[in-house]
């Protein structure tokens, strides 16, 4: 393989693992501001200006933390889950599309953004999602403790029953698209009306399933601290506690830009501003970056905003609410999707 | 994405690779078997799945690998596993199970094994140089195939689970009433 293609692909991944950290931190001071702003407090504002410094010190704090592994925990499966629970994370943001190809001509390159395109990106994306489950389960049952055990439990009925509602979500976009492929995606969306115009309903199923799978307020039912002290990570401290804390955020940041990609028009840029801006190359690709990124930072805002305005479902509500009321849902937007494309044939080329 | 167009002409790496996936499928395979835990034992057959995926991947059936991950692995091992974890079953305990039991294993292992050698040598060998067919293993292909030409097979089937769904539901609903 070429020299170039192996260090294009080494500097996308470095650049795309790099931003994913500083959001997750950037992120943790939003939440805890955010929430002071909801609750008319102050939150973090000490460190640095506004507080911005806030997620280095609590860094730092993680790493000199003494990491306690407790005698009475099997040690294989408390050590991997941590590590599992990140890994996965990373891996599902691997197939979203943050720009369109840029062209380096100095380099006779052409960086599609994104760091795997491949044909069946979604489910990639979902089976990644998938095994994230593991980590959440063996750090419950390997921390033998009957707290950590319930939000393990919990969490795999939860992430298996709302990931039917999501892929109903998802499906709903493959049928009006015609393809998995997340660039060929946002590709179809760029001329057109976004898919959100066409299928409202696959939009706001998808959108309640993605806050049940990454375990956020009012579905967080596997750490719901009034009633499991922390749920699945209550053992683990340290790096390894920090690793779950990533992984979530992670998560958030992958759901809200899968929502993006699917219904949103991804990382397109309105055609008529393209024209009249005049846009080509760099500032074409950069006008890209910052349209996805404006439009995720919006629904990252929207996680934070629900957590700290809605009470937590009971366990019952949650198993209801996914069988009952999104997966029926699910079914009806897909039927919705395929009456669109029956109908409107001339919207979709 | 690098693809295997020619099956003939593997490159070292690719049967390197191979090499190290089938070991690990293999290896795993014998974990399931031996280790005592049943939550481990459950996480093993995970690995092995995985790598099974792997094998998928090295064969240019992307869907097929992805959709092994998703179903096998995202959904009916996190069930099982799920099971395990609330019928809370201890390790087994040390000891065999008995010389009937092993010697009817012995005979069923060796009897298998055999067979599949048999088939194995029944066949020769992929000829070399051998082109994969234009969009081998695309889920555009995959659909095609499944609303094509097998359109009544995969809608009876779909009717079959249905069916063993609702009998599963009906069941166990008797057995909570009665």
């Amino acid at each position: 393989m070429d020299l170039k293609i192996i260090l294009t692909a080494v500097i996308k991944v470095s650049v795309v693992v790099g931003a994913l950290q500083g959001s997750v931190a950037l992120l943790t001071w939003v939440e805890r501001r955010g929430a002071g702003l909801i609750q008319l407090r102050k939150g973090p504002n000490r460190v640095g200006p506004f507080g911005l410094f806030q997620p280095i010190a609590d860094g730092i704090k993680f790493f000199f933390k003494e990491d306690i592994v407790p005698p009475f925990v099997h040690k294989p499966t408390y050590v991997i889950a941590p590590g599992l629970a990140l890994c996965c994370a990373l891996l599902a943001f691997a197939v979203i599309p943050f720009g369109g190809t840029l062209v380096i001509e100095a380099l006779e390159l052409e960086v599609p953004l994104v760091i795997a395109d491949l044909d069946v990106g979604v489910l990639l994306l979902l089976a990644a999602n998938g095994l994230g489950v593991y980590g959440i389960i063996l750090a419950g049952w390997s921390s033998n403790n009957k707290y950590s055990q319930f939000g393990g439990l919990r969490s795999s009925a939860q992430m298996v029953s709302y990931e039917l509602a999501l892929g109903l979500g998802v499906i709903s976009v493959l049928v009006m698209a015609g393809t998995m492929n997340l660039s060929e995606i946002v590709e179809s969306q760029t001329g057109g009306p976004w898919y959100v115009l066409m299928n409202p309903l696959g939009f706001l199923v998808l959108l309640v399933a993605g806050f049940a799978e990454v375990n956020r307020l009012p579905f967080d039912m596997p750490e719901a601290e009034s009633e499991l002290v922390a749920g699945y990570h209550t053992e683990y401290s340290s790096m390894k506690f920090s690793m779950f804390f990533m992984a979530e955020y992670i998560n958030m940041i992958t759901s809200a830009a899968l929502l993006v990609t699917l219904y949103l028009g991804g990382y397109s840029v309105p055609d008529f501003l393209v024209g009249w801006l005049g846009l080509e190359g760099w500032a074409l690709t950069f006008a890209q970056v910052g349209s996805f990124v404006i439009k995720v930072a919006f629904f990252l805002w929207l996680f934070v905003w629900v957590r700290w305005s809605l009470p937590r479902f009971r366990f019952d509500q949650l198993m209801r609410l996914g069988w009952k009321t999104l997966i029926p849902l699910g079914f009806a937007a897909v039927i919705w999707s395929a009456i669109m494309i029956w109908r409107f044939p001339g919207w979709f080329s | 994405m690098m693809s295997l167009s020619i099956l003939g002409a593997m490159t070292t790496l690719q049967t390197g690779l191979f090499g190290l996936v089938a070991a690990l499928a293999v290896l795993a395979a014998i974990a399931v078997v031996l280790h005592r835990n049943p939550v481990v034992e459950g996480l093993f057959l995970v690995l092995h799945l995985i790598a099974v995926a792997g094998l998928y991947v090295m064969l240019d059936a992307h869907f097929f690998a992805v959709i092994q991950v998703l179903i096998y692995v995202g959904a009916v091992m996190v069930l099982i596993i799920f099971v395990i974890m609330l019928l809370n079953l201890q390790p087994e305990a040390k000891g065999g199970s008995g010389l009937v039991p092993a010697f009817f294993a012995l005979v069923l292992g060796v009897g298998l094994v055999s067979l599949l050698v048999r088939a194995e040598l029944a066949f020769a060998p992929a000829s070399e140089g051998l082109e994969l067919a234009e969009g081998f293993g695309s889920v555009a292909q995959m659909g095609a195939a499944l609303f094509g030409g097998y359109f009544y097979p995969f809608e009876v089937v779909s009717l079959a689970l249905v069916a063993a769904m609702a009998g599963a539901v009906v069941l166990a609903k008797r057995q909570l009433e009665g």
